[in-house]
């Protein structure tokens, strides 16, 4: 009798179980190719004996083909090992839902089993394992993006932790660009920003965005500021993850329900713009801008607006051949855009790529607003602005310091949504 | 049955295993040799992966501590996995609250998470014994509510400053983290309480009057009731204490895995211990081997991951496979022996 019942529970236990590692795309580590080699790094634990192909250790917090962050930073690391012949280990999915029972120090440990001369951790939800693993391993370069533990002037600054760098792009410009964009193509004058979770980075990014949207809207089309809504709406972490955040699919669709005509993503993956896919293939007349990745406007490409995405593959590369030379030393490197191509992929860690959604006319304008920006012209963190709460954040004509913005504590003014 | 028998079942059932899991890897066009090499070598290669793979044994030998006393007492308790994370989040709080040396924030979290875990159960027990609601359902219902707990913590009040994101919390100061052998993740603490709740467990049920009763409420609870023995009062304690120890596998996630609280505290442990428990067959000391073994398959699934590029569910998929074919064995097993007294009561009565 006890056999019958546990033969009757058991395919509802192991799908139970099955929960916690299951998941729909295809994992895991790759090696790519290793031709020829190139000269052995000095970094002591790491490299033994010369020449071997360099090996890049890359962890990643999503699949490296989600059309988004994992994604650009996976293609980043392909360009450096192609470019250095070297080998690339990858670990992706690295995040409470897919692999629970993993750790950051766990995978960096066999990374540098594997030979890894540089180990980069891509999110920010990395930070405390990465933390742990440096101090586990002071000699081996690593990279923490983004984070700000190499930064000797920021709030988290880590002194005994020489070999642990940080570099991440400056998305701040992609974002007005993508706001600007968003608030050019607006017929109801209502955005919304579909955000992941809260903190620095993302108020940081979500407030740039609102920054350029509302230059576009008053400064270019001459609108009025009050006619323009913003709304941010936060699932809870970078990606849906069931049973732990807000779907980003509902969300999106809460959006368009109250009349958003544009939704700018500030998540990993590409929910926004496939609900404006199909949104917009029913009739509607609405838009979205994704995030991240360059080919995240192919999801729904007459829906889309731009993206705003990371090309890590040159920065990636730089800091690979500071390794190879023995050079690698922990600094903070807050990286802009080429402006004299922000599309130039072995230049430009930020770019822009105009979808096909977007007017030739609004493209133009959208065209001159960059270059305002490249220029030095147009400082759209400069005051006054104030927070969310009323409070001034910056006195008239005062811009803001990269610490301000780094450490962006709050919304601003003219912004709805909750900011912590 | 002989032992004899038993060990021949015991190897169809191996081999059943064997073969089905050499069909998916093939399926999955996994090397076979690196696959099997990596089984030893990714949970036994280097004294840091001896360490993690103890580390993954500890949480299930806890589970499956845990799961060993609510088997006794006839109930099927899934909402294990709740009180894991019941126990860890009461030994967050203590780490972020209690300050003091580490010898004390220990102490105070081991015992929190032992309390915490030992009302989630009670809650089981009493939607089970008072509201008549089975434990399987209730167990269910509250795993829920615990996942939804730690969401909120996590996000919450117990959120990093100025940070709302389910990653988890701050990690909690030195004085809470499980002191561990120097240069490994291991924790000599983590395993001496794991070892400590199972042998008391062991010993509890078959050396003391209340294993005794607990376990006539689990096999006849009507004959146990007429022989005086207040079962739904064992049943009340069989979920305390069951719901305590896996709080204390929760602490030990927390304090000497995590160092902080994250959503995914448990781990999906608690499940994983259901099938352990199984196939030890409610048996304290089996528990042992098995669930090296589990943790053995689960350290090799990360490795396989990394080294090879297979599907981080594959280890999953190996285990369920196990435990289907022993179970299946074990079935036909008994329900030959069925077949067969019947066979001889159907010749007697001719």
């Amino acid at each position: 009798m006890r056999w019958k019942l546990m033969m009757l529970l058991l395919p509802a236990l192991l799908a139970l179980g099955a929960c916690s590692s299951s998941d729909d795309t295809e994992s895991a580590l790759t090696s790519q190719s290793a031709a020829t080699t190139v000269a052995a790094t000095t970094v002591a634990a790491v490299a033994t004996e010369a020449p071997e192909p360099f090996k890049l250790g890359l962890i990643l917090v999503g699949p490296r083909d989600d059309r988004g962050y994992s994604q650009a930073h996976f293609e980043g690391g392909t360009y450096a090992v192609e470019k250095l012949q070297g080998e690339l280990i990858v670990v992706d999915k690295v995040n409470p839902a897919d692999s629970p029972n993993i750790t950051i120090p766990q995978i960096v440990d066999d990374m540098i089993d594997q030979g890894a001369h540089l180990i980069i951790a891509t999110s920010d939800d990395m930070k405390d394992g990465i933390l742990e693993a440096a101090a586990a391993h002071p000699d081996v370069p690593m990279i923490h993006a983004s984070g700000d533990s190499a930064w000797a002037d920021g709030k988290a600054y880590h002194a005994e932790l020489p070999m642990l760098g940080n570099f991440f792009g400056q998305m701040e410009y992609g974002k007005m660009i993508a706001g600007c964009a968003a608030a050019l193509q607006s017929d109801a004058g209502k955005i919304s920003y579909l955000g992941p979770l809260i903190n620095d980075e993302t108020r940081r990014l979500v407030s740039s965005t609102f920054l350029g949207a509302r230059h576009c809207w008053t400064e270019v089309l001459g609108k009025s500021a009050s006619d323009l809504s913003f709304n941010v709406n936060w699932i809870g972490f970078w990606f849906n993850i069931p049973g732990f955040t807000l779907d980003p699919t509902v969300v999106a669709n809460e959006f368009f329900a109250s009349g958003t005509d544009v939704i700018i993503s500030g998540i990993d993956t590409t929910e926004a713009i496939v609900e404006a896919g199909k949104k917009a293939s029913a009739g509607d007349t609405v838009w979205a801008i994704p995030y991240d990745y360059e080919g995240a406007c192919a999801e729904a490409p007459t829906a889309c607006l731009g993206v705003p995405y990371f090309n890590w593959g040159p920065t990636y590369l730089k800091n690979a051949q500071s390794v190879i030379d023995g050079e690698f030393t922990a600094s903070f490197a807050w990286i802009g855009p080429d402006w004299s191509d922000i599309n130039n992929h072995d230049t430009s860690t930020i770019g822009f790529l105009k979808g096909d959604g977007l007017t030739s006319a609004n493209a133009e304008k959208l065209d001159d607003f960059i270059a305002s920006l490249g220029d030095g012209s147009l400082n759209l963190w400069t005051g006054p602005l104030n927070f969310q709460d009323g409070s001034s954040f910056l006195g008239s004509g005062v811009a803001a310091t990269d610490l301000e913005i780094w450490y962006m504590p709050s919304l601003l003014e003219g912004m709805e949504g909750p900011a912590e | 049955m002989n032992a004899l028998q038993q060990t021949k079942y015991f190897a169809g059932a191996i081999t059943i295993s064997l073969v089905v899991s050499i069909f998916f890897l093939w399926l999955v066009e996994a090397p076979l040799v690196d696959t099997a090499k990596l089984l030893v070598e990714g949970a036994f290669g280097t004294n840091q992966r001896i360490g993690d793979t103890f580390m993954i044994w500890v949480p299930l030998l806890l589970a499956s501590a845990s799961l060993v006393v609510t088997f006794s007492a006839g109930l099927w308790n899934i909402g294990v996995e709740g009180q894991i994370v019941a126990g860890a989040v009461a030994a967050s709080f203590v780490a972020r609250e209690v300050q003091g040396s580490t010898a004390v924030v220990l102490t105070l979290m081991v015992i929190g998470g032992f309390v915490g875990g030992a009302l989630w159960g009670l809650l089981v027990g009493v939607l089970r014994v008072r509201g008549g609601v089975n434990e399987i359902f209730g167990g269910i219902g509250l795993n829920f509510v615990a996942t939804g707990l730690i969401v909120y913590l996590v996000i919450g009040p117990w959120s990093r400053d100025g940070v709302a994101s389910t990653g988890g919390t701050e990690p909690f100061g030195p004085q809470a983290w499980f002191p561990t052998i120097d240069g490994l993740r291991v924790s000599p603490l983590a395993l001496i309480i794991a070892f400590v709740a199972l042998v008391s467990v062991m010993f509890l049920l078959s050396k003391t009057h209340f294993g005794l009763r607990l376990r006539a409420t689990g096999k006849n609870s009507l004959a146990a009731n007429r022989f005086g023995i207040a079962t739904s009062r064992y049943l009340l304690m069989a979920f305390i204490i069951g719901g305590g120890i896996a709080g204390l596998a929760g602490v030990t996630q927390a304090g000497a895995v995590y160092h902080r609280l994250v959503p995914s505290i448990s781990g999906g442990y608690g499940f994983l211990a259901i099938l352990i428990v199984l196939l030890a067959r409610f048996r304290g000391l089996w528990v042992i081997p098995i669930a090296l073994f589990f943790a053995t398959i689960a350290m090799a699934s990360f490795q396989w991951q990394l080294r090879l590029g297979l599907h981080s569910a594959l280890g999953g998929v190996i285990q369920g496979v196990l435990v289907l074919s022993i179970v299946l064995v074990m079935g036909y097993q008994e329900g030959r022996q069925h077949r067969e007294q019947s066979n001889i009561r159907g010749n007697t009565a001719l």
